[in-house]
């Protein structure tokens, strides 16, 4: 197996055996390894087809940057890590192409929630599962209970518009 | 030092007890990474910055649990930092960077929580055996118990942010650790690991370098840590090192079958040599200790503590030996006292078998 890499124009030619190759793979995740995720993410996103022709028009554009801590996007891809929480903030509109290459296919958490600052998204996602109950008995016919679970969505919705207001 | 009061002091909990699935899966960890929302990333911050976290960080978890301990990695001497490392309480990374990073233990050494590692906050839990949902649970309640005075960064669509964006999301890291000799002598495990890949898992070797899985123990952990629940992306990785155990008991099974005697010899040739060697290489010592285990496991070696492969495992890397012999030694020194530990440790069973009416 053979490839080359080109990172920031430098040229690197990399021949392996399958077994090692399998080997390499599976060891760039870890954080000692010269393949590293980082050079792999920055090797991945400089060449990838996603990040280059969607803006054919605009070939110099303004470097985006974090407002928080500077760090750029570039900075960012060169190194693979983050500088602080508002970097994921600021690259908002980059980060699906990435975040769904590492997390197949993925771009939303469905974790857990912070117990005490999750506040009102404790509530919001109460109503959308709430809301897919209403559907489903509505369908069944069942109109009284889906009155009740509407009524309970409304108290909800209102809950969560009153401590948005307040918090905010 | 005597030995029994070196390895007292030495080995923790998940070392040597027995958990559920224990003739196959040595350890479970799960790890939760977390960040203060106010500050930046070990990535950039300051040191004024980083010592802010390490005060603000430590001071919730000792609320959370008063009886946790800390250890600071710039009063630590590098040797004892290495033991950590070896005991998998800490990261190389820990280790190497001296400024304001720690760590918290709990006495049994089940809990261990990194500050200013990667992320601010590395919350791990260690267990024996295969016990996913227990070192799940464990985590998470901890992770609340620190969230009840600790800012989080954390967004409503991206769930926990971390440093790393291989991380966000839960945070989560859970891993099993197995011993699969049955599945490298037959030759499977070049199917079975890319075949786990599919499933967003990932196997590794964690002795020796590279894939190589000295002792044949191999860590399967997973990979994505965005868009699934804590519970099934743990409940997924059960399932695939639950069918990995069977896949293991069927390949012991048929290399009983088809070629018990030479099984049989292996096992004990290697016995031997761990039993009479003078100088003992770490790759040599971790395979004879994997075909030990194997013989405890078949039933060929009576007497002999199954956890004598996970706990030697540990105690012969370098920093331990070196602890044990209470400074330096060169390679040479550290083969021979890896053999003369290990024909100690195996004396000391000997002995308890023979219920010390002997001497």
């Amino acid at each position: 197996m053979h490839f080359t890499k080109v990172m920031n124009g430098q040229k690197t030619e990399v021949h392996l055996c399958d077994s090692c190759a399998q080997d390499k793979g599976e060891a760039f995740m870890s954080d000692d390894s010269a393949f590293s995720f980082n050079n792999l993410l920055a090797g991945l996103l400089n060449v990838s087809p996603v990040m280059q022709p969607s803006q054919p028009q605009k070939p110099e554009r303004e470097p985006v940057k974090c407002s928080h801590c500077q760090m750029t996007f570039q900075q960012f891809l060169k190194i693979g890590k983050f500088g602080c929480p508002s970097c994921y903030e600021s690259f908002r509109d980059e980060l699906p192409p990435i975040l769904k290459r590492l997390h197949s296919g993925n771009t939303t958490h469905q974790g857990k929630l912070p117990e005490r600052q999750g506040g009102t998204i404790h509530l919001k996602r109460k109503v959308t599962e709430l809301r897919a109950e209403l559907k489903s008995l509505i369908e069944e016919e069942e109109f009284e209970r889906a009155a009740t679970v509407r009524d309970q969505i409304r108290v909800m919705e209102k809950e969560i518009r009153g401590e948005g207001g307040s918090q905010s | 030092m005597s030995l029994e009061k070196f390895l007292n002091q030495a080995v923790s909990s998940w070392m040597n007890e027995e958990g559920p699935s224990s003739e196959i899966v040595l350890s479970t960890r799960i790890r939760l990474a977390r960040n203060h929302r106010k500050y930046a990333f070990p990535t950039v911050f300051t040191k004024e910055e980083a010592r802010a976290v390490a005060e603000e960080v430590s001071a919730a978890v000792h609320k959370a649990d008063e009886r946790l301990e800390v250890l600071k990695m710039e009063e630590l001497q590098g040797l004892e930092k290495r033991v950590l490392v070896e005991k998998h309480l800490i990261s190389p990374n820990l280790a190497e960077d001296s400024g304001a990073s720690a760590v918290w233990l709990s006495d049994d050494e089940e809990i261990s929580i990194m500050v200013n590692e990667e992320d601010h906050l590395r919350i791990q839990c260690l267990f024996p055996g295969l016990q996913l949902k227990e070192a799940l649970n464990k985590a998470l309640q901890l992770d609340d118990a620190i969230e009840q005075h600790c800012d989080y960064a954390f967004d409503e669509q991206l769930g926990y942010l971390t440093t790393c964006p291989t991380n966000v999301g839960t945070g989560l890291r859970a891993s099993v650790m197995m011993h699969l000799p049955g599945l490298m002598m037959t030759h499977q495990m070049n199917r079975i690991i890319p075949a786990i890949g599919q499933f967003g898992l990932v196997a590794r070797g964690i002795y020796g370098e590279g894939s190589e899985a000295l002792g044949n123990i191999f860590q399967i952990s997973n990979q994505t840590t965005l868009g699934k629940s804590e519970e099934d992306i743990v409940e997924d990785l059960q399932r695939v090192v639950d069918q990995i155990i069977a896949q293991e008991k069927s390949a012991r099974e048929a290399l009983v079958k088809a070629s018990g005697i030479q099984l049989e010899d292996r096992v004990f040739r290697s016995y031997g040599t761990l039993r009479y060697s003078r100088v003992l290489e770490s790759k040599e010592a971790a395979k004879c200790l994997s075909d030990v285990r194997l013989g405890i496991d078949l039933g060929f070696i009576e007497n002999v503590s199954r956890s004598i492969l996970n706990e030697l495992m540990i105690l012969t890397q370098p920093g331990f030996l070196q602890q044990y012999a209470g400074g330096f030694l060169r390679p040479v020194e550290r083969d021979m006292r890896r053999a003369s530990l290990i024909r100690e440790r195996l004396e000391m069973e000997e002995k308890k078998d023979k219920g010390g009416s002997e001497i």
